[in-house]
């Protein structure tokens, strides 16, 4: 095991810095990477990223981290992704073209369509805040023991993308965010594996509040 | 979807300044300061911009930038002065979420295109400070305003959106610095002719203003100096009776405790309020303090 908390998958792309920041700022000591060795004995990873799918994928690939991600997901490191780096954990993509993902939570990710809303256009990427809410189909206790623990619903986090991930199984579906007519799914989680559409570590202290979950989430993965 | 407030810091040098249609810079604290206080105070993002980065070195911004960033968990964006990859991907290492480029842009319009592939779209925040001719219609200045170049505002947004820029941020010079409220016209023309967000920004003398270019100038988000400086000035001498503010620059005026009569000071929460009444939905404050 290393001696770091958190592998944060550097592959070019995204701001590792806030990440990083949001992790020391909850005590979580860090090492930013792309060494095949750091990943596979990491006690947990991030995959963080800005930009398309596609150049991901490929950057992914001639990095030789495809096979290390998914080693840790199967052996049960807590993995989160965030923004883009969720997307990633998706079987496919449709942005620029057709892409294959790392595939470790079965869905495909869609473009978020520009639309009018109450006499204004929504624009495309949504930028900004909005609320993250508990799936209608599940219950008021459904983020117990995931990142989203003590989150009132509604709370807003900080979002930029121009692509939602549509999971295959409803049950992967940890919260939803409505942007006009569309409800997506902002966030997903798939055993040891979390992933958000938006920011946390540049959602203000609601944010910080995912990040002590997932210093928690490392800690009694450590004790078992 | 909330409408965002953006605080815009002005920095020269060290210093957090503020002029009047770009000129006549005064200092009014250190921006580490006043981005503190924003960002506990309900801020949705903040806007750095260098004011003579083209000028002088970059380093003192970067410090700054390097300092703020590992305190605030909000986007920043930093503009001013940038005139490669090289030198967005240095300022990103500092700390930034997103860059504003504007003076380069125009001279070298490929940068949109090769910035925006190289850190994706929603980095790349293009920059048009616009002034209004006689002609009616609003020409794109460079350097900070000091420089004209003939190009069309609004051609100029439509192109920067098709070389893949994420957001555009449009400051009318007319108004920057005088409090008499932002450029409805200007910042309609451009929100409802392009498909990425607008941030809407000078001339903001009040929470009033901010929900008339909201509703009247579609704007997707706002940006504002003066209006929110001023008052934080008066809150951070109340909080330190002996608030430091460095010996460099223009401080005349904080010594004599004057400010501009054209604006209305006022808090984050003073336009969130008015925002709210308007049925102008942003985001309440965080619940997790």
């Amino acid at each position: 095991m290393n001696n770091f908390d958190v592998a944060i998958i550097d592959y070019g792309l995204g701001n590792l810095f806030s990440i990083k920041h949001a992790c020391e700022h909850v005590g979580l000591s860090i090492q930013i990477t792309n060494d095949t060795n750091d990943i596979l004995n990491a006690k947990s990873v991030i995959l963080p990223g800005v930009g398309a799918f596609g150049d991901a994928m490929k950057a992914l690939n001639r990095l030789d981290l495809v096979a290390p991600i998914k080693d840790v997901a199967a052996k049960g490191t807590p993995l989160l992704g965030i923004c883009l780096g969720q997307q990633l954990l998706f079987s496919e993509s449709e942005e620029f073209g057709h892409y294959k993902g790392l595939d470790l939570i079965p869905g495909t990710v869609q473009y978020l369509a520009v639309q009018q809303h109450e006499n204004r256009t929504l624009k495309v990427p949504q930028v900004g805040w909005n609320s993250i809410n508990i799936p209608p189909d599940k219950g008021p206790n459904a983020w117990d023991g995931t990142l989203l623990q003590g989150m009132p619903p509604a709370t807003d986090m900080y979002f930029v993308h121009s692509c939602y991930t549509v999971p295959q199984n409803t049950d992967a579906v940890l919260c939803v965010t409505r942007y006009g007519d569309t409800v997506f799914c902002s966030g997903s989680t798939h055993g040891n594996i979390t992933a958000f559409q938006f920011h946390p570590e540049r959602s203000g202290k609601d944010g910080l509040r995912i990040y002590t979950n997932f210093s928690q989430q490392i800690r009694s993965a450590e004790a078992s | 979807m909330k409408f965002r407030i953006i605080p815009r810091l002005d920095i020269k040098g060290p210093n957090l300044v503020k002029g009047i249609h770009f000129e006549g810079l005064r200092v009014l604290g250190k921006p580490e300061d006043f981005a503190l206080y924003y960002y506990e105070n309900g801020a949705d993002e903040l806007f750095f911009q260098d004011t003579v980065a083209s000028l002088y070195d970059r380093n003192s911004l970067h410090e700054i930038v390097r300092k703020t960033s590992s305190q605030i968990f909000i986007p920043l964006c930093v503009g001013g002065g940038l005139r490669s990859v090289k030198d967005i991907r240095e300022v990103l290492r500092a700390g930034a979420d997103k860059i504003a480029i504007n003076t380069e842009a125009i001279k070298q319009p490929e940068l949109i295109r090769e910035a925006s592939i190289a850190f994706g779209s929603s980095t790349i925040v293009v920059s048009i400070e616009a002034i209004k001719r006689d002609n009616g219609k609003w020409e794109a200045l460079i350097e900070y305003g000091r420089e004209t170049t003939g190009v069309d505002a609004l051609e100029w947004a439509k192109k920067a959106e098709k070389l893949g820029a994420g957001e555009l941020i449009i400051t009318s010079i007319d108004q920057e610095g005088t409090g008499k409220g932002y450029d409805l016209e200007l910042t309609k023309a451009i929100a409802s002719s392009v498909s990425i967000p607008v941030i809407a920004g000078g001339g903001c003398g009040g929470p009033d203003d901010a929900v008339k270019v909201l509703k009247e100038g579609q704007a997707d988000a706002i940006s504002m100096a003066a209006t929110l400086h001023y008052k934080t000035i008066e809150i951070l001498m109340e909080k330190s009776k002996s608030y430091e503010y460095s010996l460099e620059g223009n401080i005349e005026f904080l010594k004599t405790g004057r400010q501009f009569a054209q604006v209305n000071p006022c808090t984050i929460q003073d336009i969130q309020k008015t925002m709210q009444k308007q049925g102008l939905p942003c985001r309440l404050k965080a619940i997790h303090e």
